[in-house]
């Protein structure tokens, strides 16, 4: 079975001010047909010039572009059968609802009978029906969102190209829109690309991810494996947060001031990341056989279902630690305390193994 | 106090436009009715026939003038439109510069410009005279004094005002609207069909009323470049007034070409769909 979309070595290079820009320096991606994938990076990491090409919006510098096993590279917007909802959603202002979702299949010479329905089909999934003859200005954030959605899934594309369509909603709707965008992707069950800068947006929906930085694709997996088993330091900041401890490990430990990190059967050089959720933190110093470190509390956060505390180790190194409030919880440390963090070994990941 | 102040702050401008303009048209009505001579003076008659003597006279005049203020408006839009398009897409970082020399020609009094279309134009003048001596133009070769040169004349003057309405309205037109529908499988042409011109029309719609007016109105242009074969509306009222001193014909002429316009504006807004125009304009 060929893959819906495949990006063979994409390098997409432009000048820009007498200067030579590398937006994307060659990505490789092979995206599976009905499967939910997201590009997930910082500002200019390169997500959207990636999207743009598959679009058909960028010609890369070099590398090849398929749909579908067939190299489209060279191929025109219009001519590829794939549809994109774009950031800014980009309705036509002049057109009603109707007329917007209806364009593509005009473009296209569908009989008027087959529009009709197609496009009372997709306000249904939408939930935009009886608004058919609204102009996009007179509706609301989250309801052009879903025109825009209507818009490119009545033409029943080989893939569907988000560029953060969620981006200008607040964040019920957002979260909303979320649940709203999985659900209609398994109704229709067409491959979709998503772009994002929301670690917590790409993990909630994706099937798999690729964490660009740089032009570059840091790690492609699924969410809980990129969560768990960040392959480079990048992915481990970008993704949650996450405490990177750096030093020589011998016979599986660590050492750091009084404590220790434990990374059983590794010796030399070591980046360590754990997760602030998985660090219990005590006043007394924890048993053998946990990884254990001594700090001082600079800083309690409290965020509702959960405190947040920062704790300054003895070389200077701050840690995030994460404690749920549950039913019984008091504070369990004040600014200033000495404190022990301890976590279980299999919490500590040691990066790139 | 605070709610009064925008009220105040309009005030000038209204009394302006009340002083400057309702007051002289409403003695411009006036004299339209009157009847007598320069000599003896003019009296409140309220004589119709002013009208009708004015229309029967200079139908011709003002036809012309319609038709050269159409010819030219047309013109400039069909030069106009790829411009205001070329800057707004194609400009890029130096949009303001074009913009800039595109109002150049402003600087010089438009009596100056059009005299200098003169000199271009002459029998024997720079152009034409050196194109003659190469044999490339036969003798008797002429534009000065044709329906050409006072359409020309008409065209290149209210150019600008042609184009920056249409510029501003395409400058505001998201490249991602247009990236939209390429997606949605429109051609280039599809595209700019369906979603460029659509969306430009507000500003089609002000730059050919912009022009459209002062062009069909306008003497100059006809008294400098058209000989005597071209005269327009502009000019009978204007030797009515200054030369003849009739001033009720003059009146008489001045209402009617402004009631035929407004009445042309009226249609034209009706058949371009004011509706559509007035919301696409207030996206």
């Amino acid at each position: 079975m060929t893959s819906a979309i495949e990006l063979e070595d994409v390098v997409k290079e432009y000048h820009a001010h007498g200067e030579l820009v590398r937006a994307v320096k060659g990505v490789s991606l092979d995206i599976e047909e009905g499967e939910f994938f997201s590009l997930l990076g910082p500002s200019g990491c390169g997500k959207t010039t990636t999207m743009r090409m598959i679009a058909g919006f960028e010609a890369p510098s070099k590398g090849l572009v398929k749909l579908h096993g067939q190299d489209v590279t060279n191929v025109p917007p219009n001519k590829r059968d794939v549809n994109m909802v774009f950031q800014s959603y980009a309705l036509f202002p002049h057109m009603s609802v109707w007329d917007n979702v209806a364009f593509g299949l005009k473009q296209r010479k569908t009989p008027q009978e087959e529009i009709r329905r197609r496009v009372g089909e997709i306000l249904e999934i939408v939930d935009l029906v009886g608004r058919e003859k609204r102009r996009p200005r007179e509706m609301s954030g989250g309801q052009q969102q879903r025109v825009a959605l209507a818009r490119a899934l009545v033409n029943r594309p080989r893939a569907l190209l988000l560029d953060e369509p969620l981006g200008a909603l607040d964040l019920k709707l957002r979260q909303a829109m979320q649940i709203e965008l999985k659900r209609i992707q398994r109704e229709v069950g067409i491959t979709f690309v998503y772009v994002t800068h929301d670690q917590s947006e790409a993990l909630t929906m994706s099937d798999r991810i690729a964490v660009m930085n740089d032009g570059l694709v840091e790690q492609l997996g699924g969410p809980r494996e990129i969560y768990e088993r960040p392959a480079t330091p990048f992915v481990a900041g970008f993704i949650g947060t996450s405490n990177l401890l750096t030093g020589t490990a011998s016979a599986g430990e660590l050492k750091i001031g009084d404590g220790r990190v434990l990374v059983p059967g590794r010796d030399g050089e070591v980046t360590v990341t754990v997760r602030p959720e998985k660090i219990t933190i005590g006043t007394d110093a924890p048993e053998s056989g946990l990884s254990a470190l001594a700090g001082t509390v600079s800083e309690v956060v409290y965020l509702g279902t959960y405190n947040s505390y920062a704790v300054r180790l003895a070389d200077g190194a701050e840690m995030t630690v994460f404690q749920q409030n549950a039913h019984d919880a008091t504070a369990t440390a004040e600014r200033g305390d000495s404190v022990w963090l301890s976590w279980q070994a299999q919490h500590s990941y040691v990066i790139g193994s | 106090m605070r709610r009064l102040t925008p009220y105040l702050l309009a005030l000038p401008g209204w009394m302006w436009l009340a002083i400057f303009l309702v007051v002289p048209m409403a003695a411009m009505a006036s004299v339209s009715l009157q009847t007598g001579n320069a000599i003896d003076g003019y009296a409140m008659t309220f004589s119709v026939s002013n009208y009708t003597d004015a229309l029967g006279r200079y139908s011709t005049q003002l036809v012309r003038s319609l038709l050269y203020g159409g010819m030219a408006t047309v013109a400039m839009l069909a030069i106009g439109y790829p411009v205001a398009y070329w800057i707004a897409f194609k400009g890029g970082r130096r949009k303001s510069v074009y913009l800039f020399l595109l109002l150049l020609p402003f600087f010089v009094s438009f009596v100056l410009r059009t005299i200098s279309w003169n000199f271009l134009l002459a029998d024997n003048g720079i152009l034409f005279g050196t194109l003659k001596g190469w044999g490339l133009l036969p003798a008797d070769f002429h534009v000065l004094a044709t329906t050409f040169a006072v359409v020309g004349g008409l065209t290149y003057n209210w150019l600008p005002f042609m184009i920056l309405p249409i510029y501003v309205a395409l400058e505001r037109v998201d490249p991602r609207v247009v990236e939209a529908a390429q997606d949605l499988y429109a051609t280039r042409a599809a595209a700019f069909r369906r979603v460029v011109l659509p969306l430009s029309l507000p500003g089609v719609f002000a730059g050919v009323l912009m022009t459209f007016v002062p062009a069909t109105a306008d003497p100059v242009n006809a008294a400098i470049l058209g000989g005597t074969a071209n005269t327009m509306i502009g000019n009978i009222i204007q030797t009515e007034y200054l030369t003849n001193l009739d001033y009720p014909t003059a009146s008489a002429l001045s209402f009617t070409l402004m009631a035929v316009l407004l009445v042309g504006i009226f249609v034209y807004a009706r058949v371009l769909g004011t509706e559509n125009v007035l919301e696409a304009a207030a996206r």
